[in-house]
């Protein structure tokens, strides 16, 4: 393991252990933008890890490279002690990384129910002759992961659309029902693009609690963007700060709210 | 009254998750069955058979097939006629190579050597979509067919070029050949039928089906939360192409007992399979028989009414075919993209709240 002697507890009380990713001299280019730039930093287990920076900032470019959506170009990607070898995004997920979506990407087509199921891949082995016979191993796998979908239910208290398609729900539902398809992953990193982004101040509070009870009732380590430094402040533990695709900060949200490179780039510009 | 699902509670999840959840559709479920097992075969006569019941059960089979890879999972394809003659042409050369084994296994070993075929023509859909996988698959039509015309040894060198079944019995009954009594042919087929519903409906509900879904629905968020996207679109090819040669090769073997590949299998049956899984409902297994039944009846009632009772001559009554079909795949595309199966669960939506809407 990478750094695991020194984990720490935070002021509310919460265990944070070592390293479990870090991300070393990352460097990611589209043609000639280079969208990423000669980044490091690292993510330890159990801590909720801030993304901020201005638009256009590399930030779900950065999360991409954690889903092997992209592949950079330089840099290593280390995950619980080891060198990550480039991957396709599913074999990601396999490895216990769940991430929720800037422009919200549920299954329109299918039931809310469905939608959370679909992040029990890990969990459901069923062969496909074992499925098309249903009784037996199916059926039984089905149900019990059923009743742990069903807990993600009820925790994000979503139980009375679980029926619902998905395209019937309004904008602030559907964020939530996308957190729940991750969270039934049971991630041991859950990583969230802009989870709070359109929604109204009673939204964010809920999403800002569920974020947090995440965090606190499962241990689940998080790492989320997000623009409004409000939420950001009061959530993460440690801030990473990107601008035009190079980290111009990295500490606590009191350092890194005192660094005049980050109060230059963002803290001044972006107001809203 | 009695369409309601208040004071039938679900107890548990499996009760939950079962194909019926409302009492009443599992019953009329249960009387269609034994209607169909019971009483049909009783009542049938040479005519209803061949002209309703028989391209009934097959076309059904073929558009669960057709269904599951373009509805469930949304890859289009047409090149269901080729499959269907791949299976057609796999189960008669089982048939004559190996004539001690029984037919049931020659349909299924038919199915599962289509199901192969499907997985290679399915290679393209990994890296296109769309327009350009079908055109891909159009390509796999017109080669399959070319295929089984040029190469003799497909139908056994037969100076026509043609293949025919040869008489095969299930427990001593004749089901192929001239022999055949309507109710066995009706039978026979009956029982794949049901049994290819009952496998499209468990695989549909389970994993494999969501992943096929979320496939469809969107494929790169799909491969981020896990999905294996080359085995999800590939099982898809398999188990649709399955079908579809189970399909083809009752339609051979079965219905029309020889036939000739250009004829039976060409691009029209691509399109009209096509067609019931889009009038039936994409992503339905109900919506596939809806499809079939709604496909296979249309000309045999137009045909009755135009030409029978009002003397139409038979080409006109056969234009105007078209364009009803024509017509109504516009209309359905248009307004109603979910098909049959959309309407008939609205109208159950609306039933089950009536007459309080609110
Ligand atoms: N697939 C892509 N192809 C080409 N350029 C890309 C691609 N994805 C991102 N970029 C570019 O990389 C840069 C960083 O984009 P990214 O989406 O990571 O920013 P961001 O920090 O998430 O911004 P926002 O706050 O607007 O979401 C931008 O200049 C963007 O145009
Ligand atoms: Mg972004």
């Amino acid at each position: 393991m990478l750094d695991t002697a020194e984990g720490y507890v935070t002021e509310d009380g919460r265990k944070i252990g070592g390293v479990v990713m870090e991300m070393k001299n990352i460097t990611l280019r589209f043609g000639g933008v280079v969208a990423i730039q000669d980044i490091s930093f690292d993510i330890r287990q159990g801590e909720i890890r801030a993304i901020i920076g201005p638009n256009g900032a590399g930030k779900s470019s950065m999360l991409n490279v954690i889903s092997g959506f992209y592949n950079p170009q330089e840099g290593e990607v280390w995950y619980q002690g080891a060198k990550r070898p480039a991957m396709k995004p599913y074999e990601v997920a396999q490895q216990g990384i769940a991430r929720t979506f800037q422009n919200i990407a549920l299954f329109e087509g299918m039931s809310v129910l469905d939608n959370v199921m679909t992040g029990r891949i890990r969990q459901m082995s069923a062969g496909m002759v074992a499925q098309a016979i249903w009784k037996g191993k199916a059926e039984r796998e089905e149900i019990k992961n059923r009743e742990a979908v069903e807990k993600v239910i009820d925790f994000l208290e979503i139980q009375s659309i679980r029926k619902t398609p998905v395209g019937r729900l309004p904008y602030g539902l559907k964020k939530r029902v996308e957190l729940a398809r991750a969270l039934a992953a049971e991630p041991s990193i859950l990583l969230l693009d802009e989870p709070m982004a359109g929604m109204n101040v009673e939204e964010k509070e809920d999403m800002s609690r569920f974020i947090l009870d995440v965090n606190d009732e499962f241990g689940t380590t998080i790492a989320l963007i997000e623009h409004d430094m409000g939420v950001v402040m009061d959530l993460s533990d440690r801030v990473v700060v990107m601008d035009y695709g190079k980290k111009i900060g990295d500490g606590s949200p009191d350092e890194v709210r005192g660094n005049q490179a980050v109060i230059d780039a963002y803290l001044g510009v972006a107001h809203d | 009254m009695f369409y309601r699902e208040a004071g039938d509670f679900k107890t548990s999840y499996a009760e939950d998750n079962q194909t019926f959840p409302i009492k009443f559709d599992r019953y009329r479920y249960y009387v269609v069955l034994v209607l169909a097992f019971a009483v049909v075969p009783f009542i049938i006569n040479d005519y209803w058979v061949n002209a309703v019941f028989l391209p009934f059960l097959i076309y059904s089979i073929a558009a669960i097939g057709l269904n599951i890879l373009v509805g469930y999972c949304g890859q289009v394809s047409l090149g269901s006629g080729g499959f269907m003659a791949v299976g057609a042409y796999a189960c008669y050369k089982l048939m004559t190579s190996f004539p001690d084994v029984n037919i049931a296994i020659h349909v299924m070993l038919a199915g599962a050597i289509t199901a192969a075929v499907g997985v290679l023509f399915g290679l393209p859909s990994l890296r296109i979509k769309g327009f350009y996988l079908a055109v891909a698959t159009l390509a796999a039509q017109f080669f399959l067919v070319w295929l089984f015309n040029r190469v003799p040894w497909f139908y056994n060198y037969s100076a026509s070029g043609q293949i025919s079944a040869p008489e095969r019995t299930v427990f001593g009954i004749p089901v192929t050949g001239a022999e055949t009594a309507p109710w066995a042919a009706y039978l026979f087929c009956l029982v794949f039928a049901v049994a290819s519903a009952l496998i499209a409906r468990n695989l549909t509900r389970g994993m494999i089906g969501r992943k096929w879904m979320a496939i469809r629905d969107m494929d790169i968020a799909a491969e981020i939360i896990g999905v294996n996207p080359l085995k999800a679109k590939l099982s898809a090819f398999a188990v649709s192409s399955f079908f579809i040669g189970i399909a083809g090769a009752l339609f051979f073997a079965i219905y029309l007992g020889a036939i000739e590949v250009g004829e039976a299998f060409g691009i029209n049956k691509s399109f009209l399979l096509l067609f019931m899984v889009i009038i039936g409902g994409l992503g339905s297994i109900f919506g596939s028989f809806a499809g079939a039944a709604f496909l296979v009846l249309l000309p045999v009632l137009l045909k009755n009414l135009l030409v029978v009772g009002l003397e139409w001559p038979t080409d006109l009554a056969t234009h105007l075919e078209f364009i009803i079909v024509g017509g109504l795949i516009i209309l359905f595309l248009v307004a109603e993209p979910h098909g049959l199966a959309q309407l008939w669960r609205v109208a159950k939506e609306k039933l089950r709240l009536w007459p309080f809407p609110h």
